[in-house]
Parts: C-alpha cells; sequence; structure tokens
C-alpha cells in the first residue's frame, strides 16, 4: 500500500509527519519511508539506519558523432524543447534542457545522436531492523525532478512487495514533481497549517487530488494557532481530518534538533494511532 | 532599477511574510513580482485588486483526432512517456503524462496527431495597498513550473519598473533547487536568503547557496527563528562568515508571523514590538547592499 505525504505549501510539516508516522508504524511492522522531495530532501535528517545500498541515477540524453553527420539539421527541427542546436558545422546538445524524449536520436538518418547517460543525482537505502529509508538527491545545477522521482518509484516498485505499508515524503506544491510523486498512491494524506498561506495552498493540493482522483484526507500540523478555518473548509467538502498535531514550541525545538516528536508528545503518538486506525480500518479496506 | 530576490530553499521559513513587509515598507519604490507561481501566497497580505490578467501557454500538448488514427501503435512504441493509453483498443493520449514532445506526431502515419499550446496558468498585474504594483501569477493543476511562467513575471515585473522609473524589484522566489528556482534568481542584484536554525533549515541553504554561488551573486541571509536552537544558529553564523555571505539579521521565533497572517496583514503592519524593529532593520541592511 502506497501512501503519499504532501501539501501545497511548503514548510507545512510534511517532513515531521513522514518521520514520525514511518517510525511510529516501523514499531507495528515493515514499513518503507520514500524521500521524494528530491531537491531537498530531509527525512533522512531524521531517520538513521545502516547504508544497504548506494547508486547513481541518471538521465538519457543525445551525444552528438560527427563523423556520419551530414548536418542536415533534423534533429533540431524535431526537438521541442530547443535542446539540440545546429550552430554553424557543429551540432550543439544542452543537457538541462533536454526531456529524453530520443526523437532527435531515432529520427537522425544517420544516427549521429547516440543516447548516452547524464548522472542527475543519486539514491541511497537505508535499514533501520523495521524502517527502510530510501532518498533519491538531485544534482545542484540539475533543473529536472521529475526523471528522478520517476526512477525512484520504480526502484521501490521493484525492490519490495505489494504489500508493505510505504510512505511517500512528496515535494511541495502542486505542479509536474508533485504529480509524479502521488500518481500512484492509493491514498495522499495533505499536510497544512490553519493559517491562511495553509488554507489557501490547501485549497490548491484539494483541487488537484480530485483532478487526479485521489482519495486524500487532511492533517492540520500546529494546530491551536491561527484560525478554524481549515477546520470548516475540511467539513464543508467532506474532507476526513485524519489528525491534528498541537502548536508547540517545544516541538519546534526537537524538530530543529533532528529529533521525533511522538517520542516525547503522547498527545502526537495519539495523534499517530488515529493515522494508523484511519490507514487500517479505510484504506486498506477500500483497497481489498 | 535593482532586482532583490528573497529565496529560501525550505519552506515555513517566513520567506513570503518577510517579502510582503518588505514591499510595504518600500512602499511605491517598489514593484512586487511572486514568482512563487506554484504556491503563491503573497496576494494573501498585499490586496491586489486582479485588475489586468492574461492566459500564459507555455509547450504542447498532444491530440489524436479518433478520425484519422488507424491504432497501428506507432506512436505508443516511440513515446518515452507512457503518454499513450490504448483503452478499447483506441489510442488515446493521457494528458497528465504527456510531456508535449511531439515525437509521436512526426512519426504518425496518418497526421492523426496535432500538437496544441498548452495553457499552464495566469499571470496578473495588479495596483497593491502599498500603492506600488504587484505581478503575480496562478500556475494551473499539474502543469510544468519549467521555470517560463517564473520568467515571465519577473520580466513583467522589470519592464513596469523601468517604465514607471522605479528604484526596486524585490522577488518572491521559489522553493527547491530546480528550474523554477534557477528563474528566479537570473538577473538578481541581491539574493536575500531566509532560512531557521534546525536541521532541515542549514541543510537547505547549504543546497540552494551551492545554487546561488553558481550564479556568483552577492548574497545576505536572514536567521528566522533564531533562538528555538542556538546551535544550529551558531553553525549558521560560522557558515556565512566562512562563505562572507552579509549576515543581515537573527529574527526571534514569534508567533506574531502567524498572527499578522492570519489578519491579512504583513508583520510590520500587526506588530508594534521589537520584530518589527528588526525587520525594519533588515530591510535597510539589504537596500545598503543592494549595489
Amino acid at each position: 500500500m502506497k501512501i503519499a505525504i504532501a501539501s501545497g505549501k511548503g514548510g507545512t510539516g510534511k517532513t515531521t509527519l513522514s518521520t514520525n508516522l514511518a517510525a511510529y508504524l516501523s514499531e507495528k511492522g515493515k514499513v518503507v519511508l520514500c524521500d521524494l522531495d528530491v531537491e531537498e530532501p530531509n527525512s533522512g535528517l531524521f531517520i538513521g539506519g545502516d547504508l544497504i545500498h548506494r547508486e547513481d541515477k541518471y538521465k538519457m540524453i543525445p551525444q552528438w558523432k560527427e563523423d556520419e553527420c551530414t548536418l542536415c539539421g533534423n534533429c533540431q527541427k524535431v526537438c521541442n524543447f530547443h535542446a539540440v542546436i545546429q550552430l554553424g558545422p557543429s551540432i550543439m546538445v544542452f543537457p538541462e534542457l533536454c526531456h529524453s524524449c530520443y526523437a532527435c536520436s531515432e529520427l537522425c538518418p544517420t544516427s549521429s545522436l547516440p543516447m548516452v547517460r547524464k548522472k542527475v543525482g543519486e539514491l541511497v537505502h537505508y535499514q533501520d531492523d523495521n524502517l527502510h529509508f530510501i532518498e533519491s538527491r538531485l544534482d545542484i545545477g540539475e533543473e529536472q525532478a521529475v526523471p528522478l522521482i520517476a526512477q525512484t518509484n520504480k526502484f521501490i516498485e521493484d525492490t519490495f512487495s505489494d504489500d508493505i505499508v510505504k510512505l511517500f515524503d512528496s515535494p511541495p506544491g502542486t505542479s509536474c514533481p508533485v504529480i509524479e510523486a502521488t500518481k500512484e498512491a492509493d491514498f495522499i494524506i495533505l499536510v497544512t497549517e490553519p493559517t491562511p498561506f495553509g488554507l489557501h495552498d490547501l485549497k490548491l493540493a484539494v483541487e488537484t487530488m480530485r483532478e487526479l482522483k485521489k482519495s486524500f484526507g487532511v492533517v492540520i500540523n500546529r494546530y491551536g494557532i491561527g484560525s478554524d478555518d481549515v477546520i470548516s473548509y475540511c467539513e464543508n467538502e467532506n474532507i476526513p481530518l485524519l489528525a491534528k498535531i498541537p502548536n508547540s514550541r517545544k516541538i519546534a525545538e526537537l524538530y530543529s534538533a533532528g529529533s521525533l516528536i511522538y517520542k516525547e508528545f503522547p498527545e502526537v503518538e495519539k495523534q499517530l494511532e488515529n493515522i494508523h486506525n484511519f490507514i487500517v480500518n479505510e484504506i486498506q479496506e477500500e483497497k481489498a | 532599477m535593482k532586482e532583490i530576490v528573497v529565496i529560501s530553499g525550505k519552506g515555513g521559513t517566513g520567506k513570503t511574510s518577510l517579502t510582503a513587509s518588505f514591499a510595504v515598507l518600500g512602499g511605491k519604490d517598489v514593484i512586487v513580482a511572486d514568482c512563487d507561481v506554484d504556491a503563491a501566497d503573497m496576494h494573501l497580505l498585499l490586496e491586489p485588486d486582479f485588475n489586468d490578467s492574461e492566459d500564459f501557454y507555455s509547450g504542447e500538448l498532444a491530440h489524436i483526432d479518433q478520425n484519422e488514427c488507424i491504432q497501428c501503435g506507432k506512436c505508443f512504441d516511440v513515446c518515452r512517456f507512457d503518454g499513450i493509453d490504448v483503452i478499447n483498443g483506441k489510442h488515446i493520449v493521457n494528458t497528465l503524462n504527456c510531456e508535449g514532445c511531439g515525437y509521436c506526431a512526426r512519426v504518425c502515419p496518418t497526421e492523426a496527431i496535432t500538437n496544441n499550446p498548452l495553457n499552464v496558468g495566469k499571470w496578473y498585474t495588479s495596483s497593491i495597498k502599498t500603492g506600488s504594483i504587484m505581478v503575480h501569477a496562478k500556475l494551473g493543476i499539474g502543469a510544468d513550473n519549467s521555470g517560463k511562467l517564473v520568467a515571465k513575471v519577473k520580466n513583467e515585473a522589470k519592464e513596469i519598473a523601468e517604465d514607471e522609473f522605479k528604484e526596486y524589484v524585490i522577488v518572491d522566489g521559489s522553493p527547491g533547487v530546480g528550474c523554477p528556482v534557477v528563474s528566479s534568481l537570473s538577473g538578481a542584484k541581491f539574493v536575500v536568503l531566509v532560512t531557521e536554525p534546525s536541521v532541515s533549515g542549514i541543510h537547505d541553504l547549504k543546497r540552494v547557496y551551492e545554487l546561488v554561488k553558481k550564479f556568483n551573486l552577492k548574497t545576505g541571509c536572514i536567521i528566522n527563528k533564531s533562538d528555538i536552537n542556538r546551535e544550529i544558529t551558531s553553525e549558521i553564523e560560522a557558515f556565512l562568515k566562512s562563505e562572507s555571505i552579509v549576515h543581515i539579521s537573527n529574527l526571534p521565533y514569534d508567533e506574531d508571523f502567524t498572527r499578522a497572517m492570519t489578519n491579512g496583514k504583513t508583520i510590520v503592519e500587526f506588530s508594534n514590538n521589537h520584530l518589527k524593529k528588526s525587520v525594519t532593520d533588515s530591510w535597510k541592511t539589504i537596500l545598503r547592499n543592494v549595489t
């Protein structure tokens, strides 16, 4: 079963929830936590374990072989992303613009643009008893998160069986990286805070999940600050409210030091139990 | 005209609350650009009138004309993005997966596939409560935030600033280290990094600074919530020193940030305590450094 933890707004507590929920659930059975916020992965700062696997991740880009090239210009013509440009007597490839569609390569009449791999990031796999943690990290200067997210999803698919609970810490926002991170999930937990920014971005995230036809619920972080507008919104929209994590400076301090909070806050542990019960009773049943 | 870009790497550090405060402090001298187009929030504090709006198109989406399609499957074979679904024997574009590369249309033997420009969102030019102008945008759901809409917002703001002889453009930048933030940074005269002293705050700060460094931009840093973890605050201060980043200010953990927002106000309009003074001093320090 796959559960993605997402939010419209950044900094609402996705990572806090992902890491605490993963650690809590691992007390009961095997759990996979995967950090798909490849631009700024943070879950690993809260989760330990032994490194059991590491691999470089690549995307495919064309590489010009001038020997056979007739400079016909077809490659430049077929590239919708301006990643292949003919400049005088040579063909230039701009790897950061390339979407790896293979059109230039496969439509080249002299096969002068074979696809080669280019490193875009790395994937690591840690294990601490029941808790498996997978993180992918985009190299600085690489601009496209989506291919790395897709490959990380594939790694999880190939490595773990279907019945294991998998949590995906997703990137913020509502654009393509989020879609890529959530499209395979059985259920999405949207984390928000009870503030105008939180509510505004939650609405965008809800719109996105409805567009994707996904089941989802909401967790309110920093509950007690701001207003009750988020709660009224969820009630009016019939969105299940799964848990409320209290607002507390002490929690902010524990988080800042990289500590898990539920072990020191029984109230937070109780909220995680609510989510666990929801997963067991609602999501697994719906899936079955 | 000088451009100040505020970014944070990590979300929730107070970037937008601070940028909106600077917009209020700068008043009529400052054109505002909200380049956090994926989760644009600044309009909640600056009361734009959404007076002028325009659709924004970027990229393409394939469409298969079923009257022309012979269901040969060539499009399916060449697509690397799972962008073609076969439903009841019919080839149909999966609009969520289609990357708009156009490869399918090029191999289609009956020219049944067309590529249509993709509406990825809207951008607005608004009058705001500071008496100035803000350029902002709303990215469509699941749209490709390739940085082009970010570039559009920024360039419009710069043009307005030049036309109206304004001194500054202040940009609320995008999160992360990918294309939108690269677009946010281009052309900046001074970059303001907003961070917090947490393990993730310092981690994201260092990553995003690695990116800023590639562009060789003059940079300053505000450490927000600096008192929640003194140890990491010291660590960040040491990092700033070693990289010759201007240490603009340390701000306290203060729930007035949230209270102000809940009241639809910026910190400098809401709070009368030392927080207001610290934010005002931060703005003055930024202005001294924009050259």
